[in-house]
């Protein structure tokens, strides 16, 4: 379904040993924000000048019940080591309920990353208004701790096998698929 | 400084590349444009190592840093690659995309692109202003960056959807605020709703004496106002009233509003109060709330002398009719305009209209929060808002400042920032109450010729004229005493005198002074029910609970909801000029919007592959604007365009992927997230 843009192939992949090791592991964290609530607290952050971890990269959708599963499959399937999902509150969503499909999807996708062996913590939904932005300095905070003291990601493949199976064009969620076709195609820089 | 790449072809593997033909199409050519913000983002992302590294990516064509991305130069640089390149696609590294969006996607289009080949990185709200380390938000940049030029193949051409917008504005709230921003629509030719819950318009300003700095009468100024509302063709004054319920989106509100009863008929009453004089109740039992509880009056009374409407009103709580059914009803026989009725109810209507200004307001602090200052315990101890009602000549005692035992004060203490700049009150400084409290200081002294003691923290008087009254209250012999009030109490044997317990910070002391009479400034604070009012509008509050503005500088009577604006202390405390000049600009945005008369749409809506779509119907009872229809004949499901707002929720439940939203396809969004995530 994905279309795949090889680009990243080679991208550089030489620091893969040093992201491994314990002690200066750094988690990468994809965040995906809803453009009203979540956005606009990280841009509040940014003009109040708040530090947080920099471990967050966002992606902006036009609300959280945009966010579909399978972005957080993928996401792990990447690299990801933690997926933050960012909404309005409850009663506050933009487009009336979009954040209560959100909360349920994220419900049961929190099962399925568990029976999968990915650990709960590593997924995250938070509501943060457009004027908590000391809230998602906390959240980015935590979550980068939380996940530094898990360790990276531990896949039933290595890791590194997923980061190097960029371009792959795998149907995503699965590791176990993911990582067939990884093995197949993994490409050396 | 510049990158060269070639022709966008990029290294490649597994046979596809970015930057290649697909399909006959031509080869994507995208320019970077990395934003140094001055130093804003350069201090702490090295902008020429995240240019570096765009340039690197497969299908950039050219990668620049320049200093202001947004002034005309930087935009005509990417004008000019566009044409002089043959760029088709642009990926801007700057700020965020709320502020400067439309800005390169203008740039974008008078390249002669379609705007939407355009994405928008965002490396300072999300990146320089929030990191200290320059490597680690360096490589966060390069990350956003490559996940913007990876989503920006994928991008196509769209048009903006216009959408008529409705000429009819509706202002919530009657007070200053609320009455400029209509009179300023109103005579600019569109038609106002201007709804006020209490029953006369006038606001927290009807109820002052004089204003600062230049002393004239409140009422004065603002009557004349008052009955310009009454009296403009343009607009539909409706008292006792409130909104329930906003449905619609901007240009086309559907706002129903709730007409609580008056039990009297307003196009049929006068004002002559008769029917107040043959009221059972010889004389007033009940605290009158325009004079802050210091008068009583009857069950059926007027707002206040200037009411706007001139039209009593009968409070059904109190009226003997009400809650025995058997009073005399003396008020129907005195009424000669048969204008009474006991068995009004409540009316809901429905308005029409295409934006809305809130005006809320404000309300003041509870000085019985803050007990340490006696308020409610000791009866010489007072509010600002009672303090005005009495200087004022309308007010219960025709403007002389008297004590509750009718005595004139011969020392009277005037508190600062009660509830204000106080972590266990409110932490913001309400703006104007250094202000009122000086002309009060002046007005007491005027009156009264009492000693006239004000406690401050600092003398806060920004504004035009401000600090020259301030000097001519110091100068007229008033105590201007620097320090916090530590508590006051009641000489056990005098006669209601206070003493209150101050420290005095320039001459480095405590003292102990005895007044007869407490002014407490209280400040102002959002109203209590701005939560829910805040739901109701879908609109957003700051962390202290006031109306957010879209932006605190370039969009300060925006909200985050298209076609809502702000006017006046809803959004925060101001004085009069201040409130008066917000609502004009909220007016001036709301006239902009309804002028033009159609509005432009994000084009990011959702549609149906009809192809892939099996006619499960999953979507359609997930749209909250039942924009998606199942077409029996064909089984499958169709959204209606104009009526989808783009929230994508559709999107994501489709189990085979068969709808699609534009700005944001799954493909798009996956190339995101690979993007950031392709880093080592």
């Amino acid at each position: 379904m994905l279309e795949q843009a090889d680009s990243t192939v080679q991208a550089p992949q030489a620091d893969l040993t040093s992201q491994t090791s314990a002690e200066d592991f750094e988690p990468r964290i994809v965040a995906l924000f809803c453009n009203w609530c979540t956005y606009m607290a990280a841009d509040l952050a940014g003009t109040s000048r708040m530090r947080y971890a920099p471990n967050v990269r966002v992606v902006r959708v036009m609300c959280s019940g945009r966010i579909d599963p399978q972005f957080v499959m993928h996401a792990f399937a990447r690299g990801a080591d933690g997926v933050l999902i960012g909404g309005c509150h409850p009663g506050d969503c933009h487009y009336q309920e979009g954040n209560y499909k959100a909360l349920r999807r994220f419900r049961l996708l929190r099962r399925v990353i568990e029976s999968l062996g990915i650990e709960r913590e590593r997924l995250r939904l938070e509501w943060i208004s457009a004027s908590e932005a000391d809230r998602l300095r906390k959240v980015a905070d935590e979550m980068a701790a939380d996940i530094r003291a898990l360790g990276p990601l531990q896949l039933s493949i290595p890791a590194e096998e997923f980061r190097n199976a960029e371009g792959a064009g795998a149907e995503i969620p699965s590791p176990e698929i993911a990582g067939e076709t990884a093995a197949k195609e993994v490409a050396v820089p | 400084m510049l990158r060269e790449n070639g022709f966008g072809s990029g290294p490649t593997s597994g046979g596809k590349t970015n930057g290649a033909p697909v399909n006959g199409d031509p080869p994507i050519r995208i320019g970077v444009y990395v934003c140094h913000c001055g130093t804003n983002i350069a201090r702490t992302v090295d902008v020429e190592r995240v240019t570096e590294k765009a340039g690197e990516l497969p299908g950039v064509t050219i990668a620049r840093d320049y200093k202001y991305m947004c002034s005309d130069p930087g935009q005509e640089l990417i004008k000019e690659d566009i044409e002089e390149l043959g760029l088709n696609r642009i990926v801007v590294a700057s700020c965020s995309p709320n502020l400067h969006e439309g800005t390169f996607r203008g740039a974008t289009a008078a390249g002669g692109l379609n705007p939407f080949f355009f994405q928008m990185v965002n490396i300072r709200e999300h990146a320089s202003w929030v990191h200290e380390d320059r490597e680690s938000a360096t490589d966060k940049a390069i990350d956003l960056v490559r996940a913007a030029v990876r989503r920006v193949h994928h991008h196509k051409a769209l048009e903006t959807r216009r959408v008529p917008i409705k000429p009819e504005v509706l202002v919530v709230g009657g007070g200053i605020a609320g009455i400029s921003a209509a009179l300023t629509l109103a005579d600019g030719g569109k038609h106002v709703y201007l709804i006020e819950r209490e029953a006369s318009i006038g606001g927290h300003m009807a109820q002052f004496d004089k204003t600062f700095p230049t002393l004239d009468c409140a009422a004065c100024i603002l009557t004349p106002k008052m009955t310009q509302v009454r009296n403009h063709p343009n607009i539909t004054l409706m008292t006792m009233t409130e909104v329930v319920k906003v449905d619609g989106f901007v240009g086309s509100y559907e706002v129903t509003v709730k007409h609580r009863p008056r039990f009297i008929d307003v196009s049929l009453c006068v004002g002559c109060q008769q029917c107040i004089d043959a009221c059972v109740y010889k004389r007033g039992k009940f605290e009158d709330e325009f004079d802050a509880g210091l008068s009583m009056r009857k069950p059926i009374y007027l707002p206040n002398a200037q009411a706007v409407p001139q039209v009593v009103l009968i409070d059904p709580e109190q009226c003997i009719q009400f809650s025995s059914g058997k009073c005399k009803q003396t008020c129907v026989e005195a009424c000669d305009r048969d204008a009474i009725f006991f068995d009004q109810e409540e009316r809901i209507e429905t308005l029409d209209v295409g934006a809305i200004i809130m005006a809320t307001g404000f309300q003041t602090f509870d000085a019985r929060r803050s007990p340490h200052y006696g308020y409610g315990i000791y009866p010489n101890v007072y509010t600002a808002l009672e303090v005005e009602r009495l200087v004022n000549a309308s007010g219960p005692t025709g403007g002389e400042i008297v004590l509750r035992d009718g005595e004139k004060p011969t020392a009277v203490g005037i508190v600062h920032c009660v509830g204000s700049r106080n972590q266990k009150s409110n932490p913001w400084c309400s703006k104007v109450c250094c202000m009122y409290s000086l002309k009060l200081a002046h007005l007491i002294k005027e009156k009264t010729d009492a000693e006239v003691y004000n406690f401050y923290i600092d003398m806060r008087t920004p504004g035009k004229g401000f600090e020259e009254f301030y000097q001519r209250v110091a100068s007229e012999g008033t105590h201007l005493i620097r320090g916090k009030v530590a508590s006051v109490y009641q000489q056990a044997d005098g006669d209601g005198e206070l003493l209150v317990d101050v420290e005095d910070t320039l001459a480095g002391m405590v003292r102990r002074i005895p007044v007869d009479m407490l002014v407490l400034a209280v400040g102002l604070e959002p109203r209590y029910d701005a939560e829910e009012v805040r739901r109701t509008f879908n609109i957003t509050c700051s962390g202290d609970g006031w109306f957010m503005e879209r932006h605190p500088k370039l969009a300060p009577v925006d909200t985050f909801t298209d076609g809502v604006y702000l006017a006046g202390c809803c959004q925060g405390p101001k004085d009069i000029p201040e409130t008066v000049a917000q609502a004009g600009a909220a007016a001036g945005q709301a006239l902009a919007l309804i002028g033009r008369g159609y509005m432009e749409l994000e084009p990011n809506t959702a549609q149906v592959i009809a192809e892939d779509c099996s006619g499960c119907k999953t979507c359609i009872p997930l749209c909250p604007y039942q924009a998606i229809l199942h077409d029996d004949a064909e089984n499958r499901a169709e959204i209606n365009e104009v009526l989808c707002k783009g929230c994508g929720v559709c999107v994501a439940a489709c189990p085979s992927g068969s709808i699609v939203q534009n700005l944001f396809e799954d493909t798009e969004i996956y190339e995101e997230i690979e993007g950031v995530l392709a880093y080592a």
